[in-house]
């Protein structure tokens, strides 16, 4: 029964335009920039590799594919938020929107198994929006400039051999999944108490830029909340490039990321299964 | 003999904030009834279909289905149920067969076989293929009828579905309803504005007011109780007259209800004469005039419901 109702669930979302709205702006937006850096060809990384050419002799080349692929997520780290709660937060609101509660829920089938298959839609939407992100950027990134090994900068600069890359970017993407699993269940939160698709999307991105305001502006009074914040562990996706992966801080970002994204998808659950619905 | 009762409120009750929209409601539906719930438009009948349909919780009170309690068990409640709740909305960027796939996936499945079958039952087989939004609002109506009867329900909860139709679409939203009572044995909840529209397809009928119950029974039963008027046309008018003043003043007016102060009240208009009479009456008035020589045109029940409902509620003007 669930399978069927995810089914009809994921047929909905996919058959509706707006879906791949984000899609193809991460397809433009990859397109663009990618190409746009392989005209450049790699002025801008000599110029920070120029002082390291000094005192070591760099053998191949490191603008390569892998380079940008991973600068594209990070460019488009803040912006990925907002295509998944374009989608996540239409789940309800757009159902309130259209009438179609009406239809959906004056049916033989409890509220509860009707919100898992909306949750469940929304888990693969998701997934397969940040995988496409990291397939799509990676593939065309690699056909443009090629492979080889990896430079990453943090703190100092570190070089990754190539055949030690691509886990690396899986892993990554497993971690930018589960950070955005945490926005798509807070857009579905809005998303179960307002009518109209619109809302979700804006209260999302507020509670986004006023998190990443207090994690991220050098204020010691917001230092004892920050652990507790979800956007202090948004972009640790990046951890996954680090030589040693510092896996604690890692699980820790899992737990809190995993915190939020059952407390918003168990309260938007609460709030949809006692709505009255007046629309 | 009233059938098996398959709808039966308890104390309905429904507050938004400071204001009851429902209270106390009991109504009671029988198998086979064609029931119509009337009210005008905020009387508080889209606030009880939605709670017979789960849409909203109830305040106060509760619903049975066939039985089965709305709130402990429902899903054995709404098993036999469908209904459409005001206008009926859909995916427009999907096509009927689909919206209705959609619909029969949360009713345990639906053959592709059974989904043109409806389709076909209220006319748009042919358009089965078609996005939703390129149809018309009665296309749209009679979708949302072939939704409500998608899993062969025992029940049918019509919330206004003639709304927004033609006068042709009305008529056919008609006979599909009493097709569906008559024919294939449906017990049909109707609520609706449209006073006509009830006398002419229910047997039985609840009205509303103020989100409180006014009248409950049989449709002949509760007309039969009170007065109606009717139009009287006919040659030569000079008689017509004659008899209304007396000798059917005498002959009817034992037989009027207490209200109606022993007497007939008539007025004559452009050669016409409304009289306000008991409905039951109305062919003893027939009879007298033939008798007494006068050529019947015509005896024009005149909005005997409307009437009715009017000296219920105690409103006044346009009632729809």
């Amino acid at each position: 029964m669930i399978l069927r109702l995810v089914y009809y669930e994921a047929l909905k979302t996919f058959l509706k335009k707006r879906t791949y709205l984000g899609f193809l702006i991460v397809i433009v937006v990859i397109l663009v920039v990618e190409y746009a850096m392989k005209l450049e060809g790699g002025r801008f990384l000599s110029r920070t590799l120029r002082s390291l050419e000094q005192d070591f002799i760099v053998v191949g080349n490191l603008f390569n594919g892998w380079f940008i692929a991973r600068e594209i997520m990070y460019s488009l780290w803040f912006h990925i938020p907002l295509l998944i709660a374009f989608v996540a937060g239409d789940q309800l609101a757009g159902e309130a929107t259209g009438g179609t509660y009406r239809l959906i829920l004056t049916r033989p089938v409890s509220r509860t198994r009707i919100f898992l298959s909306k949750w469940i839609t929304t888990v693969i939407y998701t997934t397969s929006f940040v995988f496409f992100l990291g397939f799509f950027s990676i593939s065309f990134a690699i056909i443009l400039l090629g492979g080889g090994d990896m430079i990453v900068f943090d703190r100092g600069i570190l070089i990754l051999p190539e055949a030690d890359v691509a886990w690396r970017f899986f892993a990554a993407y497993i971690f930018a999944t589960w950070s955005m699993l945490t926005m798509a269940n807070m857009a579905l939160l809005f998303s179960s108490f307002v009518e109209n698709a619109i809302g979700p999307i804006i209260a999302t991105m507020g509670v986004l830029i006023i998190f990443n305001i207090v994690t991220f502006l050098p204020l010691e009074v917001f230092a004892p909340i920050r652990p507790f914040l979800f956007t202090s562990y948004l972009n640790h996706w990046q951890k996954m490039f680090l030589d040693p992966i510092p896996w604690n801080e890692v699980l820790r970002g899992f737990a809190v990321l995993g915190s939020y994204t059952l407390a918003c998808g168990t309260a938007a659950w609460f709030i949809f299964d006692r709505k009255d619905i007046l629309s | 003999m009233a059938g098996a009762t398959v709808l039966r409120t308890h104390n309905l009750s429904k507050r938004f904030k400071n204001r009851w929209a429902v209270r106390d409601l009991n109504l009671e539906v029988h198998a086979g009834d064609v029931f119509g719930f009337l009210g005008q438009n905020g009387a508080g009948k889209s606030t009880t279909i939605r709670m017979l349909l789960s849409l909203i919780r109830p305040t106060e009170g509760g619903v049975e289905l066939f039985g089965h309690s709305l709130h402990r068990e429902r899903t054995l409640a709404l098993t036999s149920v469908g209904g459409i709740v005001e206008k009926p909305d859909f995916y427009l960027y999907l096509n009927a067969y689909r919206n209705l796939s959609i619909v029969g996936a949360l009713n345990g499945g639906a053959s592709r076989k059974r989904i043109l079958e409806v389709l076909d039952l209220v006319g748009l087989g042919q358009r089965a293929f078609d996005k939703v939004k390129t149809y018309s609002h009665g296309m749209k109506q009679r979708l949302g009828i072939a939704q409500a009867l998608l899993s062969d329900p025992k029940l049918v909860i019509l919330d206004e579905p003639t709304s927004g139709l033609d006068p042709q679409g009305m008529r056919e939203v008609r006979e599909l309803i009493i097709h569906l009572s008559r024919d294939k044995g449906k017990t049909i909840f109707l609520s609706s504005h449209l006073l006509h529209e009830i006398e002419q397809v229910a047997n039985r009928m609840a009205i509303i007011n103020k989100g409180e119950l006014v009248v409950q029974g049989e449709v002949t039963k509760l007309l039969d109780e009170r007065e109606t008027f009717v139009i009287v046309q006919g040659e030569p008018k000079r008689l017509i007259g004659e008899v209304l003043r007396s000798k059917a003043l005498n002959l009817l007016a034992p037989q009027l209800p207490a209200g109606s102060k022993g007497r007939l009240q008539f007025t004559e208009k452009d050669g016409s004469f409304q009289i306000s009479m008991p409905f039951s009456e109305i062919p003893r008035l027939n009879k007298e005039l033939v008798r007494r020589g006068v050529r019947v045109h015509s005896l024009i029940p005149r909005r005997s419901l409307e009437e009715y409902f009017l000296s219920l509620t105690g409103q006044h003007g346009e009632v729809g």
